[in-house]
């Protein structure tokens, strides 16, 4: 009998660009076990969301995670305003899709790139980043801010975006999904790609669902979850269908992901078609009182706030489930079986954000 | 300055290593080796392994369990080695700076050459940074700056 080995992946890796630590045991080359272990960035969030008062509190949860930061705002946002019973004007909550959907589309092409990356397709890499720019771009002008745009508020968003940047974006958006098609062609149908993906880290939709998977990898082994369907923001009024693979392996993954990119593009132009006129705010008046939870649909899947308030400035408990925290099971449930050189592929699979499951 | 020296300021290799940031700072690193930026016009490449590394880029608040890991890689990097702070969290622990898992930035931990601030710092604002780094180390290496001492070396251990 072959003697087992432990190693150690991570938490510094070329693959992860944020710390989490696997101790794979190994069986020859094939993975037995995975353990992970975690909090290299455990900050606190939670903690400090009591100790902030509920306003500070919108700028403490944008940098949970500096990928999808306005999702993690307009879910708080959304649960303070329940809470007060705030009605946010249409443009506001419009507003709110286009930019939801842009940070969604530059957190598939980062990902899409990384995936690339981990092949060592450099160049696919730099063509998936340079598309991201043009992205980013949108985000300098129609916010002022790169990674963070903190424009989100409670009660509606804090800019507006002007005719000509609505131009300016639906202009970007064709160049976007020009270099996008190109890119996604190349990804979904290389040989060596598939190769790599097809078939490795097979999750079943019994096993997604018992495991408490989110996102794009419960949607890739073929369940139509998705909290946009909820129409939370102008969702509802804009329809959306949820995207599905039934496969559930780290291909069909990689395939929900390039056609949400589509689907950003699509929801994104109908939001600025359809934007109404009107005011972008409402001012709060009182204080949050009672308990709640909020729900959204972050590009790595679902995330959930639970807040509780009792009419002070300060809350009484925020608590934050993360969409890779709930699909840190699943991984662990996809390596045994799987080989040493597969590890760093499929761990990319369900494109873990380490700083959002610690928080 | 020797032909070592002249060569190392052509093309100082980067490690990168997050130490509890929110990702933001990462991605700007990241897209500063993307098209857009190119940070290899300047010789500079990301490489996972700290015994290739001349500057290493450290985002993030720090905590004692990844301090462990950050004190590990520096020192396992070669001198003449430079170290830039990325991020206010780096700086002061940022809007964090309260959390009671936070030690509040790098300094202390390991010595800074340079501090980058922003929340997000643009990447020219890091390349800026990787790029006064690199002047730094030349410094050190031609004897104008004396090797960095670790005295902090016991205070978080």
């Amino acid at each position: 009998m072959a003697r087992r080995t432990t190693i150690p992946f991570g938490p510094q890796h070329p693959v992860l660009p944020e710390p989490i630590q696997l101790k794979l045991t190994l069986d020859n080359e094939t993975v037995v076990e995975a353990i992970p272990h975690i909090g290299y960035v455990h900050r606190g969030v939670e903690k400090a969301g009591e100790r902030m008062d509920f306003g500070q509190n919108v700028f403490l949860v944008e940098r949970i995670c500096g990928i999808c930061s306005f999702i993690h705002a307009l879910c708080y946002c959304q649960g303070i305003e329940k809470l007060m019973d705030v009605e946010v004007p249409p443009r506001a909550r419009y507003l709110r899709v286009i930019w939801s959907e842009l940070h969604r589309m530059q957190s598939h092409h980062l990902w899409l790139g990384l995936l690339a990356d981990a092949f060592g397709y450099e160049s696919l890499f730099m063509q998936f980043w340079r598309n991201r720019e043009r992205l980013m771009d949108i985000f300098e002008r129609t916010a002022g801010s790169r990674v963070i745009i903190s424009t989100c508020a409670i009660g509606g968003v804090r800019r507006d975006i002007s005719p000509e940047n609505l131009q300016y974006i639906l202009d970007e958006l064709v160049v976007i999904q020009k270099t996008l098609d190109d890119a996604v062609d190349v990804v979904l149908n290389d040989r060596t790609i598939r190769a790599r993906t097809v078939g490795k880290g097979v999750l079943t939709a019994k096993q997604a669902l018992e495991l408490g998977a989110v996102g794009p990898v419960l949607r890739g082994s073929g369940v139509a979850v998705d909290a946009r369907t909820e129409g939370f923001a102008a969702y509802g009024e804009l329809g959306i269908e949820p995207v599905t693979e039934e496969a559930g392996d780290s291909y069909a993954r990689t395939k929900v992901r390039a056609r949400e990119c589509y689907q950003s593009l699509d929801l994104v132009r109908r939001a600025i078609e359809r934007l109404p006129d009107g005011d972008i705010a409402v001012r709060p008046r009182g204080r949050p009182d009672g308990r709640t939870v909020s729900r959204v649909e972050q590009p790595r899947g679902e995330l959930f706030y639970f807040m509780g308030a009792d009419g002070s400035a300060r809350l009484d408990r925020l608590r934050i489930r993360t969409p890779t925290f709930a699909n840190v099971p699943p991984l662990v449930a996809m390596l045994p079986g799987c080989e040493m050189a597969d590890v760093p592929v499929i761990t990319l699979s369900i494109d873990p954000c380490i700083s959002c499951t610690e928080r | 300055m020797g032909i070592l020296g002249k060569a190392r300021a052509k093309s100082p290799w980067i490690l990168h290593f997050d130490a509890g940031a929110c990702n933001g700072c990462d991605i700007e690193v990241i897209a500063c080796l993307t098209p857009v930026y190119d940070v290899e016009r300047f010789g500079m490449m990301n490489i996972g392994n700290p015994k290739h590394a001349d500057i290493l880029l450290v985002t993030g608040t720090c905590n004692l369990r990844n301090a462990r890991v950050l004190k590990n890689l520096y020192a396992q990097m070669p001198e003449p080695k430079a170290v830039v702070a990325i991020g206010a969290c780096a700086l002061s622990g940022g809007v964090f700076h309260e959390c009671y898992n936070v030690l509040g930035g790098v300094e202390g931990i390991i010595p800074v050459d340079v501090w980058v601030p922003g929340c997000a710092p643009k990447p020219e604002a890091i390349i800026e940074g990787a790029v006064m780094a690199v002047q730094r180390m030349q410094e050190r290496a031609s004897g104008k700056v004396q090797p960095s001492e670790d005295e902090s070396e016991d205070e978080h251990a």
